[in-house]
């Protein structure tokens, strides 16, 4: 157990805040993704075709293209973006991006594929009277969505809601391909000074059961909690 | 549009991995979904911790666990075993196996699950032996209740290759990153590379509703 000691002579205090950065990567890509899948999930459920088909060609390409290869374009596509600019402007030396944004951005590209799917069915599993009685109520569109419709859609969509963040947590062990120190790049570093893969590795799987299983004890809970009433 | 012969030669690859990787696969899920039927305790918990570790963990740091830490194991290195597991080919076709297996068991276990008691008294009473039930009733029935998310672990399985990449093998992905790194034109390569898969993707769907529909006994 030396080789966890917290501080200097162990790699326990290292892992820790790779943890986190697990964590806060997974938590902004979560974000980033509800907040396109807000958008998406608009275009899907719009009554405008070409609307529709940028819904559905964003979820058809980023559901069905593996991770690594969105990681890759971001990575390799982001820092080049930058550094044409910077050409522009007399600079030609290699400029490389934050790998926190790169990374929670490809993953959270990905995980808003997934949510939109989810919110979208949510939304269709709501019942019809519900719109309908907004509407002779004289509602106006914006006030009904957000104060009877998604409310609803998210109660609904919670059970869902609770695989895309697993998977999004999952995603991001591979994030650290960009050099990102979260779990999997702190237990590739110290599998390299220590030589001792096995432990590392298998170190890093507990951490994400760890995570994983925390995560399924606090969605039930919120689960139970918002079916309250029904 | 120089790379795409390099690149559709490394689709090979990735169609070889995922087609081998699906086939052992069956086998794993299977074997575990009948253990999670089993009345024995130690046998219900070995396939339910198997499906919770391989399912709650990223599958790349089971590829990783398996290519570099069992490398590190000696009575493994002067093992049989060692002629396998020192390829990166083999560690990732274990690894890939070893993971869709576990999704695998669950698709099938809760498709056998789904089978009517109804149906498997009627079968009795008509007298039909233990092992005709199974492979003219029961099979029939798990295998069409599954399809739709077996499909859907093909295609997760597809993606899934894509880590064969970070062990040193040149599948899709792997030649794909080399072309971007070596041209910087990640925008091009992705989209060739990324038509590559969702072409891959909709010939799995489409066969999957082919199967679907030659099940369908209505």
């Amino acid at each position: 157990m030396g080789l966890l000691a917290y501080g200097d002579t162990g790699w326990g205090d290292e892992l820790f805040f790779a943890t986190l950065m697990t964590l806060a990567v997974a938590s902004v890509a979560m974000l980033i993704g509800f907040i396109l899948a807000a958008i998406f999930t608009s275009c899907k459920l719009s009554k405008i075709r070409t609307l529709n088909l940028i819904g559905s060609f964003y979820t058809t390409v980023f559901r069905g293209v593996p991770e690594l290869l969105v990681i890759y374009l971001f990575f390799f596509g982001g820092s080049g973006a930058i550094m044409f600019v910077a050409k522009i402007f007399g600079y030609s030396g290699y400029i490389e991006i934050n790998a926190f944004l790169t990374g929670a951005f490809s993953i959270g590209i990905i995980s808003g594929a997934y949510s939109t799917e989810v919110f979208r069915g949510a939304i269709r599993s709501i019942d019809k009277g519900q719109f309908e009685a907004a509407r002779v109520l004289g509602f106006k569109k914006k006030f009904y969505y957000y104060k009877i419709i998604i409310p609803q859609m998210l109660r609904l969509a919670l059970p869902n809601i609770s695989n895309v963040w697993q998977i999004t947590l999952k995603d991001t062990a591979l994030i650290s391909v960009t050099g990102l120190v979260e779990i999997m790049r702190q237990s590739y570093i110290a599998a390299g000074s220590t030589r001792d893969p096995l432990f590392f590795y298998s170190f890093a799987a507990v951490l994400y059961l760890f995570l994983t299983f925390l995560s399924i004890k606090i969605f039930n809970k919120l689960e139970k909690h918002y079916s309250k009433g029904y | 549009m120089d790379s795409l012969p390099r690149l559709l030669n490394a689709t090979k690859l990735t169609i070889e991995l995922t087609l081998v990787s699906l086939f052992f696969g069956i086998f794993v899920g299977v074997f575990f979904a009948i253990l999670r039927t089993s009345k024995v305790k130690t046998l219900y918990y070995i396939s339910y911790y198997y499906s919770y570790i391989l399912r709650g963990t990223p599958l790349l740091v089971q590829i990783f666990i398996i290519y570099f830490g069992l490398a590190q194991v000696e009575w493994i290195r002067e093992s049989i075993l060692w002629i396998f597991l020192k390829e990166p080919y083999s560690c990732a076709i274990l690894a890939f196996t070893l993971n869709t297996g576990a999704y695998s068991s669950e698709i099938f276990r809760s498709a056998f699950e789904t089978i009517s008691k109804g149906v498997v008294e009627a079968s009795q009473s008509l007298g039909l032996s233990k092992i005709i039930i199974f492979f003219k009733i029961k099979l029939p029935i798990a295998i069409k209740q599954s399809l739709p998310a077996y499909g859907n672990e093909m295609i997760l399985m597809l993606k899934g290759t894509s880590l064969a990449s970070t062990v040193t093998l040149l599948d899709l992905t792997g030649v794909a990153k080399h072309i971007i790194s070596t041209t910087f034109r990640p925008v091009e390569v992705f989209i060739v590379a990324g038509s590559i898969y969702l072409i891959m993707t909709f010939i799995i769907h489409n066969f999957i509703k082919f199967l679907e529909k030659r099940y369908d006994y209505n």
